[in-house]
């Protein structure tokens, strides 16, 4: 059985209220994948839509994106994992693919966050917890991630300004990453001076610059068998190992709050498949919708011991010239965070980190990347390796 | 011809609930009577809070009711100064992880205690409270 490749990806630019209709934000990803790739729709087997569809007054969007992307009469279907929803549609494709059922698989993710209002928004996501017994207490994705922070700070030490120093690098490179919804420097200093947004306290001790920023965006990728690849593409990016994991979503049957066990439990089955150890990463995209999202990716990955993370972005070495660069695009926190269409976009990136085609935030000659992608609080992992060879 | 009764007694759990009908509604009761209660299966013994009408293990749904007593130690917990849609009258407000040992429960802390009087890993106990809607929730309070 051959091996399966990556060989388009696009993504939309992640913007604050998209000036058009759902149909036509997951066309922006399209036209740059299909671009990227230059192949025909013809050529393209059956296709996979994912975002987290409470968002959407359109029931079963696939079936709409496959008639305005000319996409029919070819399959499509839907699929959603919160979060990580467009990294579930990449692990479908790539089975879709292993079967020998289809030989090219379209990934589309998307989500219109502003077909909603912020605190509606926020409602919603609540909602992707336990509504019968955790959300009727006043629940919020900051608030759940703020318990994990909590529990990291108390027992390992990690300190505020540790957490901070997540922001203020996701800052440096979302100022330079065109496609980012937040383009402005942060700074260490903002999150301490009360007139500045950053520092605003948003569920204790998250404070406003911990948080991602909501944001309208789609996200494509052609996955092909290694023949119909080779075929296709002279740079395709293979797919070296696929891990996913799930947990309790209730907090009262979690183990363990100073890390995500599905971060790890993918990341582990990933690296065994891959063959590859953390060590072996040259670049590395992880879910950072807060800062503490990040730190304890760091860990759950193996890029730092249990309570070592702090250590990591301290030394700089999750710079893009550091020892493990990670979310040299700006991450969810700069780049911004539209649910259904942000694996995709980490995806992306990775493809062209691989592919030396980065640009401004181009690692030095990478030849393994990983991508960890997160669903809810940490209710669904996802961890995805990536090679050039 | 007389309407069917609808058992949707689940509505009235916290400030604002998204149940109203569910086996374990049962749970409502013992709220009104000022006890926190989960349930265990009588075929295994498996504890389970949030009380289950179900048995994974054992695929039983033959369940007895417990009530969470004693105290339970601080795991993790966060106030949020931003509430979702129909919690603004709450805020600020604290969620929390108390650990029972057998079983853990997920709520808020009682509001009249102190920032600075919240540690992780302190004792603390379950106690039902009425809610200003007339709702019912439970908080955790200093032991």
């Amino acid at each position: 059985m051959g091996k399966v490749g990556i060989i388009g990806v696009g993504q939309s630019a992640f913007v604050r209220g998209y000036g058009g209709s759902i149909r036509e934000l997951a066309f922006e990803g399209f036209k740059e994948c299909m671009k990227d790739a230059q192949i025909s729709v013809k050529d393209i087997d059956a296709s996979i839509v994912c975002s987290a569809p409470e968002y959407d007054k359109q029931r079963s969007p696939a079936g709409v994106f496959a008639e305005y992307l000319g996409l029919t009469p070819q399959p499509t279907f839907y699929t959603e994992s919160l979060c990580s929803s467009s990294s579930t549609g990449l692990k479908l494709a790539y089975s879709l693919i292993k079967s020998g059922l289809h030989d090219v698989v379209m990934v589309i993710g998307f989500q219109k966050m502003s077909e909603i209002s912020s605190a509606e928004s926020q409602e919603r996501m609540g909602r992707g917890a336990d509504i019968q017994w955790e959300s009727p207490f006043g629940t919020m994705m900051p608030a759940y991630y703020a318990m994990y922070a909590r529990a990291h700070m108390e027992k390992y030490g990690t300190t505020l300004e540790d957490l901070a120093l997540i922001r203020v690098k996701a800052s440096t490179y979302g100022q330079i990453n065109e496609k980012a919804v937040y383009r402005k420097p942060v700074t260490l200093e903002m999150f301490s001076d009360p007139q500045s947004p950053m520092s605003n306290p948003v569920a204790s001790p998250l404070r406003v610059g911990d948080c991602c920023a909501n944001a309208d965006g789609s996200s494509c990728l052609i996955v092909a068998s290694e023949e119909k690849a080779r075929a296709f593409s002279n740079k395709p990016v293979w797919i070296l190992g696929i891990g996913a994991a799930s947990a309790p979503v209730n907090m009262a049957a979690r183990d363990l709050f100073t890390g995500l066990s599905v971060g790890e439990q993918a990341g582990r089955q990933a690296y065994e498949m891959a063959g590859v150890t953390p060590k072996d990463i040259d670049v590395a995209e992880v879910h950072d919708c807060f800062t503490i999202a990040e730190m304890m990716a760091y860990e759950n990955l193996g890029f730092a011991k249990p309570g070592e993370g702090k250590d990591l972005i301290k030394s700089k070495e999750t710079y893009k010239e550091g020892s493990i660069p990670v979310n040299v695009d700006g991450g969810l926190l700069s780049k911004g965070h539209p649910i259904g269409a942000t694996g995709g976009s980490q995806i992306r990136t990775i493809v062209l980190q691989l592919r030396g085609e980065a640009g401004e935030m181009q690692v030095k000659d990478p030849e393994i990347g990983l991508v960890h992608n997160i669903g809810g609080v940490g209710l669904y992992g996802n961890v995805t390796i990536l090679g050039r060879a | 011809m007389a309407k069917k009764e609808v058992d949707d007694r689940f509505k009235k759990f916290g400030t604002v609930s998204f149940t109203s009908i569910s086996k374990v509604n049962d749970f409502i009761d013992y709220l009104e009577k000022g006890k926190v209660a989960g349930t265990r299966c009588k075929e295994c013994g498996s504890v389970f809070f949030p009380p289950r009408a179900d048995c994974y293990q054992c695929l039983s749904s033959n369940m007895e009711w417990f009530e969470v007593s004693g105290t339970g130690k601080l795991l993790a917990y966060s106030k949020l100064q931003y509430g979702p849609v129909g919690f603004e009258g709450d805020l600020p407000y604290c969620i929390a992880v108390l650990d029972y040992g057998d079983y853990k429960v997920f709520g808020r802390i009682a509001g009249e205690l102190k920032d600075e009087e919240i540690k992780i890993g302190m004792d603390m106990k379950t106690v039902v409270n009425k809610l200003p809607n007339g709702q019912l929730n439970y908080v955790f309070q200093r032991a």
